[in-house]
């Protein structure tokens, strides 16, 4: 089976985040980048199991720019048999998920796989997006993903309980915490991510559904007040005469 | 011990210096020892036990011969990807860093520069896989910062050489399949053998009661008249610089690796600085513990740049041995300085299991002391300003 992994840069979770050019834009000055948890953690590694139970083929793709190369790699040492870099900053999401469901479309691919969200915007939007455009069926967060031949055992947490579907390839899917467990490089795949093939390809038509007029951090913690157990009077002095809640 | 939160410091963008290979290698090195190390390292600590389980991980991050070539199962990788990794395992621990500084410089690297092809392909491979752990014995109870005056010898006996002595303050000693022993022939002249586990007359006590590098195996090798096979003797170099060339290489990793242990101290000083309250404000507020903090991540920084251009020197094969063993003094004191001084900012904290700072800091005691002590490291840096020896 030919699997196409969606694998998306975002900021490493401790990075301070600022914006430029009149809060339109995202400063990415000093930041630290890494491989979208959703998609190494779960989509990627889920997909490797698949290929060393099953036999097959793993490729990650990533719509970007070559500074994108190097978190890339990182998906190559994890494991994956190839990458491709659709050569293209991406707008918006619509604008990512058409490049990369013209590249599986165009090359046959049989099942793809993201993450079910980035962690920087947080959208969701991307594995349904490829699905509508390759007019396959696309099932999101799914915490576990079986094959057998080319039919999918997939359930999803669904409110109080799990939901279990069967359906047969082509589709996309989106992988959420449960599908699989991290896996770190190791040496070995180092080495080897070296000399797998990083192909990179030009974009189809380029077009944004959406455009980002402003980003504003959201407001400033404040400060936590620490009250002795022993003197619930002072609590209840604040609660009236400051937070006047009471 | 709670939640590793460790956040690397890198107030100079030293990042920009580093490959995208060297820094993939190093954030896997990172993630292994958040993943499998810190959480569980204090307790082997306080048990004083070698957490075994640790030993595939270390071979799987390559922490075993990174610089060996592929062919000998080794990683090939240059010279500041192998500090990089010994920095990432000294954040979590000195003693995983020294078994593994053992394993690569001491006993691989030998191996590798003065062993011949047999040699190399019998034990180089299961060394980088973990399948064999190796010690190396040059110090004696009598020769430590003098050891061109062991009395560990061996002598011509036909078919075999028949080793005796006994070699002492050996890391992984007490758990070793093979030991890369210092000894001196009929002429007192000095030889590397590769003596085996299971040779007759071979034992390797333990040493107890450490309060330092308590998570890692120390002990000493005994030859009771031990016959060892002649193809056994590293053929390629003889003489004091042998050993010594095989110093130089754990010398550079140390000097890397003890940045990790300063990091880890200053990461948890400083966080905790700013939770910890007193007269109602962080005491990160207060300036004592400003300045505290201001110079530990400012002799980090220096530590950093002084061994990232140690690294290029070693990769061009320019590295001299003093040049390592200024590296090598600065930064386990440097390390040891912060230690305390951390330990400090921690108040009684610092003292407890909780947070890292008193392992690594009586880790960091033995550092300084062995593979040369911080003295004779100066001794070796003034004799080669002035080109007078005050060893003797």
């Amino acid at each position: 089976m030919k699997i196409l992994v969606c694998i998306s840069k975002v900021p490493d979770t401790t990075s301070k985040i600022a914006f430029t050019d009149g809060n339109s834009k995202f400063d990415t000055n000093g930041v630290q980048f890494i491989i979208n948890p959703y998609d190494e953690w779960y989509a990627l590694v889920r997909a490797l199991e698949l290929k060393e139970a099953n036999g097959g083929s793993v490729t990650v793709i990533n719509v970007g720019l070559a500074d994108n190369d190097p978190t890339i790699r990182k998906a190559l040492a994890i494991g994956a048999d190839d990458a491709v870099r659709v050569n293209l900053d991406p707008k918006d999401a619509m604008d990512a998920a058409q490049q990369i469901a013209d590249y599986a479309s165009a090359n046959g691919y049989e099942l793809v796989l993201c993450g079910k969200e980035t962690i920087d915007y947080n959208g969701s939007q991307m594995g349904g997006m490829i699905a509508a455009i390759l007019n396959q069926e696309f099932i999101s967060n799914a915490t576990k993903l079986d094959m057998n031949g080319n039919t999918a055992t997939i359930e999803r947490d669904i409110q109080g309980g799990t939901e279990v579907l069967e359906l047969n390839i082509p589709f996309v899917v989106s992988a959420a915490k449960g599908m699989a467990e991290a896996r770190i490089p190791n040496m070995r795949g180092i080495m080897a991510a070296r000399t797998k093939p990083l192909t990179v390809v030009e974009p189809s038509a380029s077009f944004n559904a959406t455009e980002v007029l402003t980003y504003e951090l959201p407001p400033a913690k404040g400060s936590c007040k620490m009250i002795s157990a022993d003197n619930p009077a002072e609590l209840l002095d604040l609660l009236r005469n400051e937070a006047k809640i009471l | 011990m709670a939640t590793d939160r460790f956040q690397a410091p890198d107030y100079y963008l030293l990042d920009e210096l580093l490959s995208d290979e060297h820094k993939l290698i190093r954030d896997s090195a990172r993630e292994w020892v958040k993943k499998d190390v810190t959480p569980i390292i204090e307790e082997y600590a306080q048990k004083a036990e070698y957490p075994t389980q640790l030993t595939k991980g270390l071979a799987d991050i390559g922490a075993f011969g990174p610089y060996i070539p592929t062919e000998y199962g080794g990683a090939g990788l240059d010279q500041i990807s192998y500090g990089l990794i010994m920095q990432e395992l000294e954040r979590g621990d000195s003693g995983l860093r020294s078994a593994a500084s053992v394993q690569s410089s001491l006993v691989m690297y030998p191996i590798y520069q003065y062993g011949n092809e047999a040699q190399r392909n019998k034990y180089l491979p299961k060394l980088a896989s973990g399948e064999f752990i190796g010690s190396f014995g040059l110090t004696e109870p009598d020769h430590g910062s003098n050891p061109s005056g062991m009395i560990t010898n061996f002598k011509d006996n036909g078919d075999h050489y028949l080793l005796n002595g006994a070699k002492m303050w050996i890391t992984n000693s007490p758990i070793c399949d093979v030991a890369v022993v210092w000894a001196k022939n009929e002429a007192g002249r000095i030889h590397g053998l590769i003596v085996e586990r299971g040779m007759e007359g071979f034992t390797t006590p333990e040493t107890h009661g450490k309060w330092s590098l308590r998570a890692s195996r120390t002990g000493e090798l005994v030859f009771d008249n031990v016959k060892v096979p002649k193809e056994n003797l590293l053929p390629n170099k003889s003489g004091l610089g042998a050993p010594l060339g095989c110093l130089d290489s754990a010398r550079y990793g140390i000097a890397w690796g003890v940045i990790g242990a300063a990091m880890d101290c200053y990461d948890s000083a400083l966080r905790y600085s700013q939770e910890r309250i007193q007269f109602d404000k962080p005491i990160a507020s207060f300036q004592l513990v400003q300045k505290k903090l201001a110079e530990m991540i400012t002799e980090i920084t220096k530590a950093q740049l002084l061994t990232w251009r140690l690294g290029v020197l070693k990769n061009e094969g320019r590295a001299t041995t003093q040049q390592i063993s200024m590296a090598k003094r600065n930064n386990v004191d440097m390390a040891l300085k912060i230690a305390r001084e951390a330990r400090q900012i921690h108040g009684g904290m610092g003292i407890t299991g909780e947070y890292p700072i008193m392992r690594h800091m009586m880790n960091l005691e033995s550092v300084i002391t062995y593979e040369g002590t911080h003295d004779i490291h100066l001794l070796i840096t003034g004799m080669d300003v002035t080109g007078i020896s005050a060893f003797r």
